[in-house]
């Protein structure tokens, strides 16, 4: 026997019998507990009223499911704010004696914990920094000369963040690119001095993707170019940058790999910034994504700063470090980014 | 024997060919044979029993040649000749070789073998050029990595951050003397220094022993009154500091009346103010003041 669902809307509550197949033995008594049942849940006036073990998603009636979910959620909220409330007053009871603030708990918090974080003091890491290829940099033995290049026939848009690109990098050279193979054209920068090639990939119109070269033999990254802000579409942004040498900040660069690639970064700009000029150019990383800002600073007084940002923006994400020269059938990468493995996890990061 | 028309007739203009490819405006044959590519009685493969193509094999061009005679010997149905590299030689080996053959097959074979020799010309051309490789996005992967950016940007705080690392450089003293500000710094922790070690040091310290002249019980002033002399030289020099720092309080006073009031005077003289003086010799001075103190009534 099955017993039929029935509506009792005036008291607010929706009884739920629930599906049964009562043997004729057993129907007097079933009678009996259902009776019970509706009696105890007329009683209970407060919102809704649900038998145990019952769940929303059992309604078949999309609109009387959604109006539970509804009543649902509101009870919950209400929950919550009571015990919010509940929780404020006792710490002020409490006073000093309050347990402290629990923490929320963030991405950055709950980051899964990296082997190759570097420690500040290690020698390990110190000992390398010395000796890999930007020692003579960092040894100021060489000033950089960077070399800016595009994908075959760049677009406007592309053209233009290069220009401007030039203007953020001190000793920058912009040249077109004119179908040379870029295996042919490292060496003739080398020839000429150059110390960084940066090529900026197109694709449709908007750059995409961007190859950083150490040129004296030196690592190459490839990174991928998302949300480039030109200079007109910058709001409330300043004059355009002067010839100064910019300072440099570089953040969050935590791991080895890391390291190298804030250190390639450094790489890019003159030695002695150039006070005067009050630009600064940040690197800033966050969750494997770098973003590049410009600006010109001005200090208010010594606790206030203000700022005006000047200059493109754009984020980088790591796609590949490749030891040597640009190289791409024949290099040995160092770290390539494999989507399946290192993006399983949410809370892990690489740079 | 051969009925090339009756074969025509099976397959050629209505019928069906599996060979052929219809259109709405064309029919094309995809026998491999086939000298144009178009379904028609003439380059029809099937329905030609002489018939000749150009075909290329691995950047060689071959001559293929079919006759009546072997067309009951399907193995050995065409004749493949080797056309020489070089173009104007490989034409003339097709002249050769389809010397007394319809002119249509003839020229038809030549087209192919021009056609052949530039694509094969611009195949030769490309692969010295760069390779561009196609990459392919996945939309999927796309969205993702942009919301993740946005996320990563909200959590940045970049501003925030840009004007820590400025502000602890400032501190930190890379920016040397340009800026005035590191003095202030500067005094400031040399003052919590200071009230560290005050503090430290205030419960350990005794009091400094201050000494204090104190008149008798029996003492009066007026006991020594002998030296008028000395009286009206400390009369004036007490005097002359009341003067000063009536002349203090006064432009305080004013000051905060010039703060309350806003009425502009061009100069004004500056009037007694303060408690009444004893009638003794002294010296009115009077200051003039050049910014606007507000109207106040003299006080004689």
């Amino acid at each position: 026997i099955r017993r039929d669902r029935e509506e009792n809307i005036g008291g607010g509550c929706i009884i739920f019998k629930l599906k049964q197949k009562v043997k004729p033995d057993e129907a007097a008594v079933q009678e009996m507990d259902q009776a019970e049942i509706e009696v105890t849940e007329t009683k209970s006036e407060s919102g809704a009223c649900f038998p145990p073990t019952f769940s929303v998603s059992e309604i078949k009636n999309k609109q009387r499911r959604h109006a539970m979910f509804l009543k649902l959620k509101e009870e919950k909220r209400k929950q919550k704010l009571e015990l919010k409330k509940k929780k404020k007053k006792e710490r002020k009871v409490l006073g000093d004696q309050a347990p402290p603030k629990e923490v929320p708990k963030t991405i950055e918090n709950q980051r899964i914990y990296d082997e190759t974080t570097v420690n500040p003091e290690d020698e390990e890491v110190a000992f390398d920094e010395g000796t890999d290829e930007f020692s003579a940099y960092f040894n100021q033995l060489t000033n950089p000369k960077v070399l800016i290049t595009t994908s075959d026939r760049p677009r406007g848009r592309t053209v233009r963040f290069c220009e401007q690109l030039a203007t953020v990098v001190p000793h920058a050279h912009v040249y077109y690119r004119r179908g040379l193979a870029l295996k042919r054209v490292i060496p003739q920068c080398i020839s000429r001095g150059f110390t960084y090639l940066m090529v900026i990939n197109e694709d449709r119109k908007v750059p995409n993707g961007l190859i950083l070269c150490h040129l004296p033999d030196g690592p190459t990254a490839h990174f991928k170019i998302s949300s480039v802000r030109l200079r007109k579409e910058m709001k409330r942004r300043g004059k355009d940058p002067t010839e100064h040498v910019p300072e440099v900040i570089l953040n969050n660069f935590s791991t080895r790999l890391g390291h190298s690639i804030g250190r390639m970064f450094a790489a890019l700009f003159p030695h002695d910034p150039q006070f005067v000029g009050r630009q600064v150019a940040t690197f800033h990383n966050q969750r494997d994504f770098i973003f590049f800002r410009f600006h010109r600073y001005i200090f208010k007084n010594e606790k206030k700063v203000g700022m005006q940002e000047l200059g493109p923006r754009f984020t980088l994400k790591l796609r590949s470090l490749q030891k040597g020269t640009f190289d791409s059938k024949f290099g040995e990468y160092e770290w390539v980014h494999k989507r399946h493995e290192m993006d399983s996890s949410r809370r892990k990061f690489h740079l | 024997m051969q009925h090339d028309d009756v074969i025509w007739d099976l397959i050629g203009n209505d019928s069906f060919c599996s060979y052929k490819v219809k259109t709405k405006t064309q029919r094309f044959c995809r026998n491999e044979y086939n000298l144009t590519g178009l379904c028609n009685r003439s380059s029809c493969p099937l329905a030609n029993s002489q018939y000749a193509t150009v075909r290329e094999e691995k950047g060689r061009c071959y001559l293929y040649m079919k006759v009546v005679e072997r067309a009951a010997f399907p193995a050995r149905m065409w004749e493949k000749v080797k056309l020489d590299r070089n173009y104007a030689k490989a034409l003339e080996q097709i002249d050769e070789n389809l010397m007394y053959w319809p002119q249509f097959i003839r020229h038809k074979c030549k087209q192919r073998l021009t056609k052949i020799a530039q694509y094969l010309i611009r195949i030769r051309k490309l692969t010295l050029k760069r390779q561009r490789k196609l990459v392919p996005l996945s939309r999927k992967v796309e969205r993702r990595e942009k919301r993740r950016e946005e996320k990563a940007l909200i959590a940045a705080q970049l501003e925030n951050a840009i004007e820590k690392e400025l502000l602890d450089r400032l501190k930190q003293g890379t920016y040397g003397d340009i800026y005035n500000f590191p003095i202030h710094a500067f005094n400031k922790a040399m003052e919590k220094q200071e009230e560290e070690t005050e503090s430290e040091e205030a419960e350990d310290e005794e009091e400094p022993v201050t000494r204090e002249f104190v008149a008798d019980d029996e003492f009066e002033e007026s006991d020594l009154s002998d030296f008028e002399d000395m009286n009206n030289l400390k009369g004036s020099s007490d005097e002359e500091e009341d003067a000063e720092e009536e002349s203090r309080e006064e432009e305080e006073s004013e000051e905060e009346l010039e703060e309350e009031k806003t009425k502009a005077q061009s100069k004004g003289k500056a009037p007694l103010k303060g408690p009444i003086r004893k009638k003794r010799a002294y010296v009115e001075i009077e200051y003039e003041q050049e910014t606007e103190p507000a109207q106040k009534s003299k006080a004689t």
